[in-house]
């Protein structure tokens, strides 16, 4: 494979840049692979490179329906944090943070990794006791955590609302310093294109139709490009996992969702952090080209449309101007939406299902993209060794059946109420 | 914006309505014994079919009755309403 230095861009730069090779290239399928992953966002081909890079397993194929980055790896608002209580979560996302700061110079790819710090705003007293227990919490997984006050707050981040009459007004906040943002699109990229240089087909435009099984035990997949062998499938489809169970004959404890997300215009740079309201769900950070980078809640039915609906945008924005008044002030550049796989406790699930050699990741919730990394790796553990790795232990998928639900934000079980 | 006929008030916009999710789910039999599965299918698995959808969603800003919904999860597209007590054939 190529390296991407500053050396070699130079040299193609006096070759008039005729000398760059194909990132990943466009193979056709073969008849049998070792591991097959259905889905090539970013947890599919993470996991395709973690298994090739830690358990040298390279006969692998990643089947994609449409083109790579093309799903929720592009459409998320690239936000990477670990800022969770429970030590399931924590730990697991934790892994992913120590991941994501050596990604680029593992992919060879600038994944443009920005640790700028993520505030959840408390609104309340009670608020700041919950995040003062949250942040123990956190740092005794050694996951940083500072929880700030009012002054604090204002003197990092003077644009937000600390007038008198404001309706949910400021008490402090937890801050994560070491979480941040990244280039989503260039973390699909990198993968891809490690996992291509190993040995892995990365398959685009071939639509999963079909599942062989025998004896309880997977044998292959049908494609709209042919049938393909396999002993082994692992399935990171996301908002699309219920639509493939069905093939399984497997009913799911998630539903799909739609979810917005929304640039504004780009402006010069006022906001060097990751901002979250703490009484409503609004976020927001600014890109490097200084668009305003926001999201909020779900549509709220049912979805497996990738658009979304005006009631839902106008009501996340209210609070986005509720936090930022000069947001009122700004054109909106593009919305769009993504279909999440919405669980009933809000955590994912990384597991064995009771097909011998068909593993499932899914259930991200409006968090998938953080978890990248630490999905792909802990993936990749579960496929090669067929048992799941201690870190994704708790990402069971009999939770909900034994009672061992992972309820972080106490949802409860109605992903359309959260 | 989705626009939803109730069946008691006429077309109404989505913001007059909460969403109640697949309607084709249903409670055990309160009088006999039940399985753990059968709660683990009652209060967990969802089919989430991509398609026509049967659900409920409450009028919650208006006759604040429980309706049933056809709806296609991928168009959004909507078929028929129906009362909460409606057999849907």
């Amino acid at each position: 494979m190529q390296k991407y230095s500053f050396l070699s861009l130079i040299k193609n730069a006096f070759s008039g840049h005729k000398g760059w090779e194909v990132a990943w290239k466009d193979p056709t399928p073969k008849k049998e692979y070792d591991v097959v992953i259905i889905g090539g966002g970013g947890h599919g081909l993470a996991t395709a490179y973690y298994l090739a890079k830690e358990h040298k397993i390279t006969n692998i194929a990643v089947i994609e329906k449409g083109w790579i980055g093309g799903g929720n790896v592009g459409r998320n608002t690239t936000i990477i944090r670990s800022n969770y209580m429970h030590d399931e979560n924590g730990l697991f996302y934790e892994k992913g943070m120590d991941l994501w700061r050596s990604m680029s110079q593992d992919l060879n790819f600038n994944i443009m990794f920005s640790p700028r710090g993520i505030i959840n705003l408390a609104h309340s007293d009670a608020q700041m006791n919950a995040y003062a227990r949250r942040g123990n919490s956190m740092r005794l997984n050694g996951i940083d955590a500072v929880l700030l006050d009012r002054e604090e707050v204002k003197k990092k981040v003077p644009v937000l609302d600390f007038s008198d009459n404001v309706r949910f007004p400021i008490f402090g906040a937890l801050m994560q310093p070491s979480a941040g943002t990244a280039r989503h699109d260039a973390v699909a990229w990198g993968y891809a294109r490690q996992a291509d240089s190993m040995g892995v087909d990365i398959i685009q435009h071939c639509e999963v139709t079909g599942f062989d099984i025998s004896n309880g035990k997977i044998q292959g997949i049908k494609t709209s490009r042919g049938d393909i062998k396999t002993k082994k499938v692992g399935l990171c489809v996301a908002g699309s996992t219920s639509i493939l169970a069905e093939m399984l004959n497997m009913t799911l404890p998630i539903e799909t969702h739609l979810l917005q997300a929304c640039v504004s215009e780009p402006i010069k740079p006022i906001l060097d952090h990751v901002v979250t309201f703490g009484a409503g769900h609004f976020y927001c950070s600014q890109s490097d080209k200084g668009e305003m980078v926001m999201g909020g809640d779900l549509d709220g039915y049912n979805s497996y449309a990738q658009r979304g609906n005006l009631p839902t945008l106008q009501h996340v924005l209210t609070e986005g101007i509720a936090m930022f008044p000069f947001l009122s002030k700004l054109n909106m550049l593009r919305t769009w939406g993504g279909i999440m796989d919405m669980s009933m406790d809000g955590s994912p699930i990384i597991d064995k299902t009771h097909i011998a050699g068909l593993y499932l990741n899914c259930g991200w919730c409006y968090g998938g993209f953080k978890a990248t990394p630490a999905s792909g790796f802990t993936f990749a553990h579960t496929i090669a060794q067929d048992r799941v790795h201690e870190l994704n232990a708790g990402f069971r998928l009999d939770r909900f059946s034994t009672g061992h639900l992972i309820d972080e934000k106490g949802l409860g079980t109605k992903t359309w109420i959260s | 914006m989705l626009y939803i006929k109730c069946p008691h008030c006429g077309l109404r916009s989505q913001n007059e309505f909460a969403y109640g999710g697949d309607a084709s789910v249903k409670r055990p039999e309160l009088n006999k014994e039940i399985s753990d599965q059968e709660w683990d299918e009652f209060v967990y698995l969802r089919k989430s079919p991509r398609g026509k959808h049967l659900e409920l969603w409450h009028h919650v800003s208006g006759c604040r009755q429980w309706i049933k919904v056809l709806r296609d999860t991928s168009t959004h597209e909507i078929f028929n309403t129906y009362k909460s007590e409606e057999k849907v054939g």
